[in-house]
């Protein structure tokens, strides 16, 4: 049996958007253990890109526990949640959110540069990283000199530079056509192979189908939580 | 914590801040020009500042901070009684005066009577509109005065009334344009004297009150008036229409006074007590024992109570208030009010300049925060803490500041340099003024950071992240 290192007990978000409130999540409990492949689906406004940022640890819980790891992150202060982020967590977003003046490597670079790695051993690590995605002859370029399939690879580049517990993506695949769209998520299994533990929000049941795992949301609740497959699994490959 | 010492960090925060003004090159430049004019503008006006204080001073201190300077002024109301009563207006510093003042008063060093006469000398062909000074051999010492050449008329001269002359330095450059003077003879009338010494220029007060006026027109008015018209009337509006043009143009006292030094005795002897002169028509004469005496006291304490003793006796024995007390300790004194009243104002419009420096630079980091808001919300979930991002963002208002400071300095070193060049203004730069310049704006930059900076750091970092 794998360890459980994420656990959501009754968890509940508000928050208020303009006079009114809204419960975005509405009493979750999940478990996921490492080296599992979870997607998350449900249409939009169901709470899962609230879920993905309580996940991530950039927004707190209104009600209910959330452990990473065994931490209780339902109490712990801001500089901590930073920390947090800085050595278990590592994110994808859908688009990409490189940091445009800095170059593919600097990029990369910038997780480690936050656990204050010497700057020797960070480009190191960054080349590295950049040439098991693919960008080996990309390090020094900037982010728009690249495709978009390029960027989101610097994007996952960035989200293993520091060895994180969970990898959180968000729409990895949302800003791509379908052919680099298969190569990202191709990445993913890859990554999941290697034994990541990989979370990813997305609406399209072929990109969630690469996961071994579908948690669906319907207004803040969990829908159905299944296991795929492994045939289906093959068949959309 | 230590992770937040770690020296990686700040030479990576340092080297982002100067990457990411870079990227913006011109914005950068423009934000810091504020600070650049700021801090040149402080320096430039504290060494203006201190430049006119100090020539004011050193004038002052020429005078000797330890003389008294009893001069003698036509007073006013005799003018116009003149005309019927008497030929000869009498007024002025008699020898009983300076008498009494000896004998009266024990502190006393020394007398120094002089008589000034203005006449023209000569030197071949080269003239000049010179004041003569009759006075004593030991009127150097009183004036600290530095001997540059030859010497000074010895006591025995001035009993014995000899045809010596000692030059001042700026008469000499007029007067004797091609070599030394020193034995050569110079005329006055139909007189010969013979050039024996050069003496350094004296502090003139009518260069005083030029220096007094440009530092603060309103502070003159306190000042003793009339310093240098008292002495300079006699004789001088008819050599105006001669003048070889060098002399004096249009007000009275901002001429540069060209000085020759005689003994007493024989400036009396030639030139005799009364003086005659041609003005508007009518023809004045005036008797004038003393133009000037001046009083040493032994210690720089007693001088303003040996000056309010003198001024008790002369009160006793003039009629009218034909004489006037200049005392250059409180003139000193004084000098050190208006120039530190100067340095206020000078330096609390260059700090207001400053201000505006600073506040330009928090409206440009307000905007470059706004601007770069998903970038501090991708740095956010990348691990930053808060005080990573408003470390960022305040090292980017220091460097801002720091090198706009460090430019301004270099700008503040050069412009008194100009001034100095083209004004021809006295400018002086104190060691501490780039020093004070600097750390104010460098303080700005930290104080006017702060609040963007904070801005940054407390934004939430899911909104942060959906900013476009």
């Amino acid at each position: 049996m794998k360890d459980c290192i994420i656990k959501l007990e009754r968890l509940k978000k508000n928050y208020r958007m303009g006079l009114v409130d809204i419960q975005a999540l509405r009493g979750i409990d999940l478990e996921i253990n490492e080296g599992e492949f979870v997607s998350i689906m449900g249409p939009s406004g169901c709470g899962k890109s609230t879920l993905l940022n309580v996940l991530g640890c950039l927004d707190k819980p209104t009600e209910g526990k959330y452990y990473l790891n065994k931490y209780d992150i339902s109490v712990l202060d801001d500089d901590t949640l930073s920390d947090m982020r800085c050595n278990y967590l590592g994110f994808v977003f859908q688009s990409y959110n490189l940091i445009p003046q800095l170059s593919v490597v600097e990029n990369i670079e910038i997780p480690l540069y936050y656990q204050g790695v010497s700057p020797h051993e960070s480009r190191k690590k960054a080349t590295e990283i950049a040439s098991r995605v693919g960008l080996g002859d990309r390090l020094y370029h900037k982010p728009t000199e690249l495709s978009g399939g390029q960027q989101q690879r610097a994007g996952i580049a960035r989200a293993l530079v520091n060895d994180p517990l969970v990898i959180l993506a968000d729409e990895p695949t949302g800003n791509l056509d379908s052919k680099s769209g298969r190569e990202i998520m191709n990445i993913f299994s890859e990554l999941h192979s290697l034994g990541k533990t990989i979370i990813m929000v997305t609406h399209d049941e072929h990109i969630a189908r690469y996961g071994e795992r579908i948690v669906r949301l319907q207004d803040g609740l969990i829908e159905t939580d299944e296991s795929v497959q492994l045939r289906i699994r093959e068949e959309i490959s | 914590m230590l992770n937040f010492l770690s020296i990686y960090r700040w030479a990576r925060v340092i080297k982002m801040g100067f990457k990411s003004l870079w990227l913006h090159r011109l914005r950068s430049l423009l934000t810091m020009l504020g600070i650049v004019f700021g801090v040149a503008s402080v320096i430039a006006m504290l060494a203006v500042g201190e430049g006119a204080s100090q020539v004011a001073q050193e004038q002052i201190r020429r005078l000797g901070s330890k003389n008294i300077i009893v001069q003698s002024i036509k007073p006013p109301m005799e003018q116009k009684v003149s005309a019927e009563r008497s030929r000869a207006i009498e007024y002025g510093i008699t020898r009983e005066d300076a008498a009494r003042i000896r004998s009266s008063i024990p502190d006393v060093e020394v007398v120094v009577p002089n008589r000034i006469i203005r006449e023209v000398i000569w030197n071949t062909q080269w003239r000049i509109d010179g004041q003569i000074i009759g006075t004593v051999s030991w009127y150097p010492e009183i004036k600290q005065l530095k001997i540059i050449e030859g010497r000074y008329f010895s006591e025995l001269e001035v009993g014995t009334v000899k045809n010596v002359c000692v030059l001042a330095l700026n008469t000499i450059e007029k007067l004797f344009p091609n070599g030394s003077p020193v034995g050569k003879s110079v005329r006055i009338g139909s007189d010969y004297y013979q050039v024996i010494g050069i003496i350094e220029d004296e502090g003139s007060m009518g260069n005083l009150q030029q220096t007094q006026n440009l530092m603060m027109s309103t502070q003159s008015q306190n000042m003793p008036p009339d310093m240098s018209l008292g002495k300079n009337g006699g004789g001088q509006p008819n050599r105006q229409g001669r003048g070889n043009g060098s002399g004096r143009k249009g007000q009275m006292g901002t001429s540069p006074q060209y000085k020759i030094y005689i003994p007493i005795t024989a400036a009396q002897k030639r030139f005799g007590e009364t003086l005659v002169r041609r003005s508007a028509g009518t023809l004045e004469t005036e008797k004038v024992e003393f133009h000037e005496i001046i009083v040493m006291v032994g210690s720089e304490d007693r001088v303003e109570e040996v000056a309010r003793i003198i001024d008790e006796i002369l009160q006793r024995y003039h009629k009218q208030r034909d004489y006037e007390l200049v005392v250059p300790l409180e003139l000193l004194r004084q000098a050190e009010r208006t120039k530190q009243i100067f340095n206020l104002v000078l330096g609390t419009i260059a700090s207001i300049s400053l201000l505006v420096g600073g506040i330009g630079i928090m409206n440009i980091m307000l905007a470059t925060v706004t601007e770069r808001t998903r970038e501090i919300g991708i740095r956010r979930a990348l691990g930053a803490r808060k005080r990573d991002i408003i470390l960022q963002f305040l090292i980017e208002t220091v460097i801002l500041s720091g090198v706009g400071g460090l430019l301004g300095i270099g700008l503040g070193l050069f412009i008194p340099y100009l001034i100095t060049y083209f004004a021809s203004m006295p400018t002086i730069i104190r060691m501490w003024s780039p020093i004070i310049a600097f750390g104010i704006s460098a303080g700005i930059g930290i104080i006017f950071g702060i609040y963007p900076a904070l801005r940054a750091a407390n934004m939430d970092p899911v909104e942060a992240l959906r900013h476009e």
